[in-house]
């Protein structure tokens, strides 16, 4: 039995199932946490939806989301919905505090100097927020490859299906493989794209490495 | 007393912060370690308590033996006032100010009547101690901070630059309160500071230590000013030490002159008549002394009423009473319009007035007689 | 599919228990079993040792390490830890699933539950530390009359965040056989394609998520000493620093 390219198919369905979610969560996620920053009415209301929506089990968001979105009840597609969901849910909060330990001297001395708002949003005020974001980040991935993982249990294409495997060729004894194979490969892809995003945030911010010459 | 004899604190990386430091602070009277950063006065002072423990040496409170007494149960007996209060934040005012009480099993009821008391004392209203620390500026917080501090009834008291973190009209206030208060209850006191004027003004003795944490000098504040004990101490001590110094003695027999006053709200006409050289001085109702009045002379302009009124005073002299320094008498004159320094009683009320001449008279007089 | 799922939670032989069908109220009750259970354990080996190694100021790096267990994918070490377990209890099957279950619901309480206490005491101004530990107290009245009282935010913060993590784990639990909880419902409606059971079920996992965090989220408010909530003057700021966020720990 080929298992190799079969699992490498899994494999690859959970890269894209956990990071597509988390792109598009964040390119939701930055407007929606400027609008909170912006606008401080927006805050508690928009708090309190995502904070609500984030209680909310994964595999109860799996199976809810198509019949609220009209799709067939074991559409794949309801795996990135629910995702992208929860990313949102998850980086608005941490867009606007990210935003919000910008220092107020720096905006103000960038308005004082003569940035336009749009100007002074992208190249002051995201940057400074680029540590608390990325640590967003870390953990919406981390969590999402973990996340896509229980999706196999509901017969979704990914190294969740590993685990339905192991379980299946369990009986009578145990057979481990598949098992271990899939939590392995989970955290070894869970800890890449948290090495990522480390060093996008190192990239990013150089300043911070920055040593005090003497 | 607290006496320290021959106390060295040195790190594993090999910096020394105190080194070799022997010295004596008396019973009932305020001791305060003055020196620059790094100068070892915060680790000399947290050594008495052993929140840092000396490397060698020894700290002897009376005729105890620091080291011999568990550190909790020392502490217990010291009060201990740091910069921001420390005050915990999830306590009400008043169970912040007997958390001593409350360790030491005193009667909860008790400690906190007693708490009560000192939240007064201290100069603050009764109805604060439901409050939260957050709900208190700096300035009370660290009045709230000494309260604490006096709750057990502590025979000594260390202080790590109480009032260092307010603004200086509020340190002022907190300096001369505190000053009140040790009049009062007498308590033997290390208090640390950067400030050498805070030190000056508050010490009953000042041990300048230099960087290294040796001791440069320890004396009253009078013999500091007066003879430094080398460069160091000389230049830190600061300029205008003769000048300052004028602030420690108090100068009796000031020869008073009379001098014609005006009450606020006579007419002023009265005022115009009895001016001599275009100023007059305006005093109220009890007789105490409100400014001086510009009148004749042309420069200002005619006002709209024709009473003496308090806007229309020239407030930049200063007043000094009978019984103060030579320096408040010298003020009084150099800063008023008139070249008349205005002196008042006890009680507050004008006593007479006294030219800048006339005391600097005095002072070489005072210069000569103890030269 | 909407109105199915009214209808499915509406019919009261969903409510009742039969031989072949536990309705919704055992369920419920299996399923704040498992959560509690787990929850109290996990809390009670947390919360001391966060406590210890924030009041220590000692092994932080045990903290950082305990966390990197959110890498593990939860399904997988369920199946795992059951494969192994279950077989070994032929005859007393719930068990078999119970202990692999409870294990895992355990170890992913800890870090939550950890990270935020540690955190909580490390908030704690070192000044009023300092101040305590002028006055007199011993290292222990430190810990449980100040660093306690003052972290109570974060901590329970932290039994939150495991509390929801672990009710969607329990939820997932029921992929194994005979495991109940509203779980139960998604999977064997998913198995016998019946979708109405399915949704419904993850209706039903939702509002006891949402309904125990409002609990916690109260029980929060009325905890924590309003001295620090300020519920008072003092304006909060809002600025959150990296090690806020990764304290908010995510759910499953």
């Amino acid at each position: 039995m080929d298992h190799r390219s079969e699992d490498l198919g899994f494999l690859w369905d959970h890269v894209w199932l956990s990071a597509v979610p988390v792109i598009i969560g964040l390119v939701i996620a930055l407007p929606l946490g400027w609008l909170a920053r912006r606008y401080t009415w927006t805050y508690p209301p928009l708090m309190s939806i995502t904070g609500l929506l984030y209680t909310i089990p994964s595999i109860a968001l799996f199976v809810i989301v198509p019949p609220l979105f009209g799709l067939k009840s074991l559409d794949p597609l309801q795996v990135p919905i629910a995702l992208t969901v929860y990313s949102v849910a998850l980086l608005v909060r941490v867009v606007a505090d990210g935003l919000a330990s910008v220092p107020d001297e720096v905006t103000q001395a960038a308005t004082a100097i003569g940035f336009g708002r749009m100007r002074r949003l992208v190249s002051v005020e995201l940057p400074i927020a680029v540590p608390v974001i990325a640590a967003g980040l870390r953990v919406a991935t981390v969590s999402n490859v973990s996340l896509v993982a229980v999706a196999g249990t509901i017969g979704m294409d990914n190294l969740g299906r590993l685990f339905d495997q192991g379980v299946q060729l369990s009986t009578p004894t145990a057979y481990y493989p598949p098992i271990v194979l899939g939590i392995v490969l989970c955290v070894l892809l869970a800890l890449a794209f948290d090495v990522l995003i480390v060093l996008g945030n190192r990239l990013l911010t150089p300043w911070r490495r920055a040593v005090i010459s003497q | 007393m607290i006496r320290f004899e021959s106390v060295t604190k040195r790190y594993p990386d090999g910096t020394v912060a105190v080194d070799a430091l022997s010295l004596e602070a008396p019973s009932h009277q305020i001791t305060v370690l003055v020196g620059p950063s790094g100068c070892g006065k915060t680790t000399s002072l947290r050594m008495i308590n052993r929140m840092i423990e000396p490397t060698s040496g020894r700290i002897w409170i009376d005729d105890r033996d620091t080291a011999t007494v568990s550190p909790p149960e020392l502490r217990r007996g010291i009060g201990y006032v740091i910069q921001h209060a420390g005050l915990f934040p999830h306590r009400t005012i008043v169970d912040n100010v007997a958390t001593v009480p409350y360790l030491l099993g005193q009667d909860k009821r008790a400690a906190r009547k007693k708490a009560l008391e000192l939240i007064e004392r201290v100069g603050l209203p009764a109805h604060f101690a439901k409050r939260y620390p957050a709900q208190l500026s700096g300035g009370q917080q660290q009045r709230v901070g000494v309260a604490r501090a006096l709750a057990a009834d502590p025979l000594i008291m260390l202080m790590d630059e109480p009032f260092s973190a307010v603004d200086p009209v509020v340190r002022a206030e907190l300096q001369d309160e505190f000053l009140r208060l040790q009049a009062e209850v007498g308590k033997t006191i290390v208090f640390v500071t950067h400030d050498i004027d805070e030190a000056i003004k508050l010490g009953d003795h000042v041990a300048v230590l230099r960087v290294g944490g040796k001791l440069a000098q320890l004396a009253t504040p009078a013999e500091l000013l007066a003879d430094p004990a080398d460069d160091f101490v000389a230049g830190f001590v600061g300029r205008d030490r003769g000048y300052r110094a004028l602030g420690f003695e108090t100068v009796s027999d000031l020869p008073l002159s009379p001098e014609p006053t005006v009450a606020l709200g006579s007419p002023l006409a009265d005022a115009s008549r009895v001016a001599q050289d275009g100023w007059i001085l305006v005093v109220d109702d009890s007789g105490a002394p409100q400014g001086w009045l510009s009148v004749g002379n042309g420069a200002a302009p005619p006002p709209d009423t024709d009473q003496v009124l308090p806007e229309l005073l020239h407030r930049g002299g200063t007043v000094a009473a009978l019984g103060g320094s030579y320096r408040a008498a010298l003020d009084a004159a150099l800063s008023s319009p008139t070249g008349r320094g205005v002196i008042s009683d006890e009680s507050g009320r004008f006593a007479g007035t006294v030219t800048a001449t006339q005391v600097v008279s005095l002072i070489d007089a005072r210069q000569a007689a103890t030269r | 599919m909407i109105s199915d799922v009214f209808t499915w939670l509406n019919d009261p032989s969903h409510w009742r228990d039969s031989a072949i069908f536990d309705g919704i109220p055992t369920q419920l009750l299996n399923h704040l079993r498992y959560s509690v259970i787990a929850l109290l354990i996990a809390a009670a080996i947390a919360l001391p040792l966060g406590l210890l190694i924030g009041h220590t100021r000692r092994g932080g790096w045990f903290v950082s390490t305990v966390n990197a267990i959110r890498a593990i994918p939860t399904v997988g070490l369920l199946v795992l830890l059951a494969v192994m377990i279950a077989p070994h209890f032929h005859g007393r099957t719930d068990l078999g699933y119970l202990i692999p279950t409870e294990i895992v619901l355990v170890i992913i309480a800890i870090p939550a539950i950890l990270a935020n206490t540690y955190a909580g005491v490390q908030s704690v101004d070192p000044e009023v530390r300092d101040a305590a530990a002028g006055m007199g107290m011993t290292g222990s009245q430190v810990l449980w009359h100040v660093e306690l009282p003052c972290s109570l935010p974060l901590v329970i913060s932290g039994i939150r965040s495991a509390t929801l993590q672990v009710i969607a784990t329990a939820t997932i639990a029921s992929y194994l056989p005979l495991l109940g909880g509203f779980g139960r419902f998604i999977y064997d409606g998913y198995h016998q394609q019946d979708y109405a059971q399915m949704v419904s079920g993850g209706v039903l996992v939702a509002l006891l998520a949402m309904i125990a965090d409002l609990l916690l989220a109260t029980a929060q408010r009325y905890a924590v000493s309003r001295g620090i909530s300020g519920r008072y003057a003092k304006s909060a700021g809002g600025a959150t620093t990296v090690a806020t966020v990764e304290a908010e720990v995510s759910a499953v």
